[in-house]
């Protein structure tokens, strides 16, 4: 090889190795002589997220109508970095801002403060979102206003004016469905709490709302989509060095209610008619619950709670006065859900059954006495009436409490009396249970009650949380009441003394109380309902649900709920069909007869029973209406409960008798499924169609539940 | 009955595979095969610590990892399969690799083929999500393409013909062309700086090489002044000089590369404890800038550690283009030399500031399936140099 070649190949070496020793003393310079400069450099180094939330998802009811939606408002925002920049940190760009918004302008000042900083007002007032997210100071704001601050960019520096999405509710045939839907607020500490420092950019920040009831709280998550996050690397003035990430905001999904809007409203109407029926009658009416339910599957079709309150009062913040008003009158927990109540004769269908399952003969003859003396204690029936020996199906037209007095006397000493113990057998509570009462029906709503089913395991769990009040009390005597009221005191003391000495047993008069659904048990209208829905199909306790799918803002599917069976009732087939041949007899010659009549039950036979539940301290019964129709082919069960309302066939049955008509197309003695108020007649198999662009395709006309509107496509 | 035609058949091959085996075992150049598998496990820790943070939100945090050992495994098969080949066989063959190299290359052109990566088009799509840059491989067809062409006649002549050198340069400037319009502005200045080791240490006259090297800067810079680069090319290329400048997303690269291995220090953060590498503060840390993760998780120790290793392989490729017994077997070491050696230091150089910068991985370390190849590749012809020196001087 030429020895030009040689030299050449021995220069690129020379030249490879100062390339190599310029890496090595660059890096020696860099990490060893510079390094601590750089390490302090890398700490300042910095990320920043400016987070653009995501759009919430619609809830529509079953037809497509819109109960939820959003209504884009006008925000103008501020920037707070850039008015930092300005020479005078921007306080000619708020006065301008005052000016043109119409505000004061220590109003605008105190809304950019971060909370916690100097001078800062506490929340809401102060700004507790991230120093780099754009500041909202008014929203809804006129549209002039907006391009003027838009086309004066130079006097308005980090202003921005720009469309944001805010809760709206369509209310189609003026439907209220407060307690179903919920209301958004503020994220809470706690929620903050939970989620530990998580890292993922769809976590929940603080300047997020989230939903605090209704299907807004417990469907929160699908609702709320994914917040669109860019996060950017800053240095230690702030200054923005570089984007290190984008994410695209995406809208939360949709809720398919099972809820019909033109249904809700019907029975909203007609809750309010049943409440001002009792008023009219001299009660107070001062609570009530309606519910409409799918007996085939547990769907939910309406549901209404008396008092109520406008969910639109929660957009932009509820003030204190509207909030004081909220808890003063009471309307913030769904009655149908939450309330409580003694379910009185409704509930005569659990000891009819208990009855079945222990073997009693329903088709027998059963003694109906005006009244029935135990010790001192005297139970009556409703209005002292006495019927002597009727059938049992008879004793539930008539609803004769002194039937149920005996079969519950008999269970109760086949028990084995005074010396049964807490683990003896008690039927009817065993079967209270089997229909799903004292325990919460899984509903897809938040804070749903358990009730309580009177028996004997309540009354020894009961003892041993009380015992020691009680015995405390029955040594000390009430020596507050007996300065005033010595009698009051003895009473109460005597009372203590022997619910201390043995609380814990299940005496007669307990199980002679539970048979008629008085005493200690307690029940949701809703449970109620689902009980009854059993009945109706045959045996099947449902989930009930209010949600049937969950779709995309585009309108693809996410998820179809199946309709989820709680359980099989164990109740013997012979004694459902006997409960199924009897009720629609209530409604043709008992206690539910007086509200249908002229209602062609001959066409669509009504299975019902009436309740009028005794309360310790209300002067007026609570007045209860269940039933399922058409008795034959049952496809609905509509329950409706007024508290002081007086009895069950006069407030509540007229009241539900309407909600059929409107349920079937009743008007008079003819029948016109045409004029149903459900869409087709029957609740929707389909799920509503979502456009591409994410509005809902509403049913047309009369059906969409809004005021015809000139040029309106849907 | 089928025993028999066992104890039949004791039919030995007299195709001398026993002695070739021991020969290629014992005349490898065991140093070099050591420490260009020690850089390259090394690299594939960096990779790991690298992408993990990437994808520590994914159901598999190593699902990076992975896929960069199976590349590492086919490049060690390709490099074992390149060692074995007859230098005959090679030179012979030599102009359909580089035909085909050339065809490979135009393919990210073909619509629904190519994909472009940082701006520049330079890479085809597979299905499966796998992507090939036939520019790696192009490097590789040039080497041997100019090699034989400049080994031709040493028999006879002392130095190449002008004939020879004007080939070589259009065989370099054909890839370098096609390069230059898929804008892959660094494999560029690798591609020139090759073709330029070769023509010199071929011994072409001295005005050549001065020559070409005045062409060269002087292109550089013209194609600065007309425009013909574009801005963010530009930016890129003048970024390092004054950093503090502009913080745009070019020298927003530099500085947190800078920032990264400059807070290394001596020792570094540890491995998986870099705040700028597990932050993601340094772009395409899995890749182009995978300095920076050596930088400041491991220090100066690991990074001069890197250095070394790199400065080994180049002193064996010097020390087999020194011993080879032809102008052919010393320019494809040649070639690999001086390939290995100006992309790393482009690619160590950029992050640690003295170089532009240009989107090419660092041989052996970074990710990327198609460089690991060609990498390995270029370690199986060091061999094969090597092997027909060592044969050739047993005879």
């Amino acid at each position: 090889m030429s020895e030009r070649s040689n030299l050449r190949l021995l220069v690129l070496g020379v030249l490879v190795i100062s390339l190599l020793g310029t890496m090595l003393a660059r890096l020696f310079y860099l990490q060893v002589l510079e390094g601590s400069e750089y390490r302090a450099a890398a700490v300042n180094n910095t990320v920043r997220e400016v987070v653009e939330p995501a759009v919430r998802g619609l809830v529509v009811d079953q037809a497509g109508r819109p109960l939820i939606s959003n209504r884009t408002s006008l925000v103008v925002t501020v920037d707070r970095l850039a008015l930092q920049r300005e020479d005078d940190k921007g306080e000619a760009v708020i006065a301008r801002l005052a000016n043109i918004l119409d505000l004061p302008q220590e109003n605008i000042a105190d809304r950019l403060k971060t909370c916690g900083s100097e001078g800062a007002k506490p929340p809401p007032v102060c700004w507790n979102g991230s120093p780099y997210q754009p500041i909202p100071i008014a929203s809804d704001v006129q549209a002039q206003t907006a391009l003027t601050i838009m086309e004066k960019r130079s006097d308005f520096p980090g202003v921005n004016a720009k469309l944001s999405a805010i809760r709206e509710y369509p209310a189609p045939f003026n439907v209220n469905a407060a307690h179903i839907l919920g209301y958004l607020g503020p994220v809470t500490e706690e929620q903050l709490t939970e989620q530990g420092d998580s890292e993922r950019w769809d976590r929940l920040r603080r300047t997020d709302v989230v939903g605090r009831s209704g299907v807004e709280d417990f469907y929160d998550t699908q609702l709320r989509g994914k917040p669109g996050v860019t996060t950017l690397a800053v240095d230690t003035a702030g200054r923005v060095t570089g984007t290190l990430e984008e994410m695209a905001p995406k809208s939360g999904d949709y809720l398919v209610s099972s809820i019909d809007a033109h249904l809700q409203s019907v029975v909203e109407k007609e809750l309010v008619g049943a409440v001002q029926r009792a008023q009219r009658q001299g009660f107070a009416g001062d609570s009530a619950a309606a519910v409409v339910l799918d007996v085939r599957n547990g769907n939910v079709l309406a549901m209404a709670s008396y008092p109520t309150y406008d969910p639109s009062i929660w957009v932009g913040g509820v003030t204190q006065k509207q909030f004081n008003s909220l808890m003063e009158s009471d309307s913030l927990a769904s009655n149908a859900i939450q309330g409580l109540f003694a379910p009185g004769s409704t509930y005569k269908v659990v000891s009819t059954a208990a009855a079945g399952r222990e073997g009693y003969t329903l088709y027998g003859d059963y003694n109906c006495p005006k009244k029935v003396t135990l010790g001192t204690q005297t139970f009556r029936n409703y209005e002292s009436a006495g019927y002597g020996r009727i059938p049992l199906s008879r004793a539930l037209e008539v609803s004769c409490n002194t039937v149920f007095y005996g079969i519950a006397n008999r269970m109760w000493e086949q028990a084995g009396g005074s010396d049964a113990t807490r683990s003896s057998a008690d039927p009817i509570a065993e079967t209270a249970t089997l229909f799903g009462f004292g325990a919460r029906t899984g509903i897809d709503l938040p804070g749903e009650s358990r009730g309580r089913v009177s028996g004997r395991e309540f009354k020894a769990t009961n003892w041993e949380a009380q015992k020691d009040t009680w015995c405390k009390n029955a040594v000390e005597g009430y020596p507050e009441t007996r300065k005033t009221d010595k009698k009051l005191a003895d009473y109460f003391t005597a009372l203590d003394k022997e619910n201390c000495a043995d609380g814990f047993r299940w005496r007669e008069g307990d199980a002679l109380n539970a048979a008629i659904g008085q005493g200690d048990t307690i029940v949701t209208p809703l449970q109620m309902a689902v009980a009854y829905a059993a009945i109706a199909n045959g045996g099947t306790v449902y989930q009930p649900r209010v949600v049937k799918a969950i779709v995309d803002s585009e309108g693809r599917t996410v998820e179809k709920f199946e309709p989820k069976v709680n359980s099989q009732l164990d109740v013997p087939r012979s004694t459902i069909n006997f409960l199924r041949r009897t009720l629609p007899g209530v409604t043709t010659d008992g206690s539910g007869k007086d509200p249908f009549i002229g209602f062609p039950l001959d066409q669509i036979p009504v299975a019902s029973k009436t309740g009028s539940a005794q309360v310790t301290g209300d002067k007026v019964s609570t007045s209860w209406f269940a039933s399922y129709a058409p008795a034959d082919k049952p496809r609905y069960a509509v329950v409706m409960m007024v508290t002081q309302g007086g009895t069950g066939s006069k407030t509540s049955g007229p009241g539900v008798r309407k909600i059929y008509e409107a349920l079937f197309g009743v008007k008079g003695s003819s029948i016109d499924p045409s004029r149903s108020v459900l869409v087709d007649g029957v609740p929707s198999k389909k799920l509503p169609t979502i456009r591409p662009d994410g509005t809902p395709v509403i049913p047309r006309g009369d059906q969409s539940g809004f005021p015809e509107q000139a040029g309106a496509g849907s | 009955m089928s025993g028999s035609f066992v104890a039949d058949s004791p039919q030995v091959s007299s195709f001398p595979t026993r002695d070739r085996g021991i020969g290629y075992w014992r005349n490898l150049d065991w140093l070099l095969l050591i420490s260009a598998i020690a850089l390259t496990f090394f690299g594939s820790v960096l990779v790991w610590s690298a992408s993990r943070a990437d994808l520590a939100s994914e159901t598999d945090p190593q699902s990076y990892l992975k896929r960069h050992l199976i590349n590492i495994a086919i490049a060690l098969v390709l490099g074992y399969i390149a060692s074995r080949l007859n230098y005959r066989w090679l030179r012979a063959y030599t102009p359909v690799l580089y035909g085909a190299s050339l065809v490979l290359l135009l393919l990210p052109f073909v619509p629904g083929l190519g994909t472009t990566i940082a701006g520049a088009r330079a890479w085809i799509s597979l299905p499966g999500g796998f992507t090939i840059q036939p520019s790696e491989f192009a490097k590789i067809a040039v080497i041997l393409m100019i090699a034989a062409l400049l080994s031709e006649r040493r028999d006879v002549e002392e130095e190449p013909t002008t004939r020879d050198i004007l080939w070589s340069m259009v065989s370099g400037a054909a890839p370098i062309a096609i390069i230059l319009v898929q804008n892959d502005t660094g494999t560029v200045l690798v591609m020139g700086a090759i073709v330029l080791s070769l023509i010199a240490v071929s011994g072409a006259p001295t005005k050549w090489v001065i020559g070409l090297i005045g062409g060269a800067v002087i292109s550089i810079m013209v194609a600065i002044q007309l425009g013909l680069l574009k801005e963010y090319q530009v930016q890129r290329l003048t970024s390092f000089i004054n950093p503090g400048d502009d913080l745009g997303s070019a020298a927003y690269n530099a500085n947190q590369a800078r920032i990264a291995i400059g807070g290394g220090g001596v020792q570094g953060y540890g491995l998986f404890a870099g705040p700028q590498t597990q932050g993601k503060f340094v772009p395409v840390n899995e890749s182009d800038f995978i300095f920076t993760v050596v930088g400041e998780e491991l220090g100066f120790v690991g990074a001069a550690l890197l250095i070394v290793l790199l400065a080994v392989i180049l002193w064996r490729a010097a020390m087999i283009a020194w011993r080879a017994d032809d102008m052919y077997g010393r320019l494809v070491a040649t070639g690999v030399l001086a390939w290995f050696a100006f992309q790393s230091f482009e690619n160590i150089g950029m992050t640690l500031g003295i170089m532009p910068i240009t989107g090419i991985p660092l041989p052996f370390v970074s990710a990327g399936g198609t460089s690991m190849m060609s990498t390995w590749i270029a370690i199986g012809l060091l061999q094969t140099v090597r092997l027909h020196a060592a044969s050739d001087s047993r005879i």
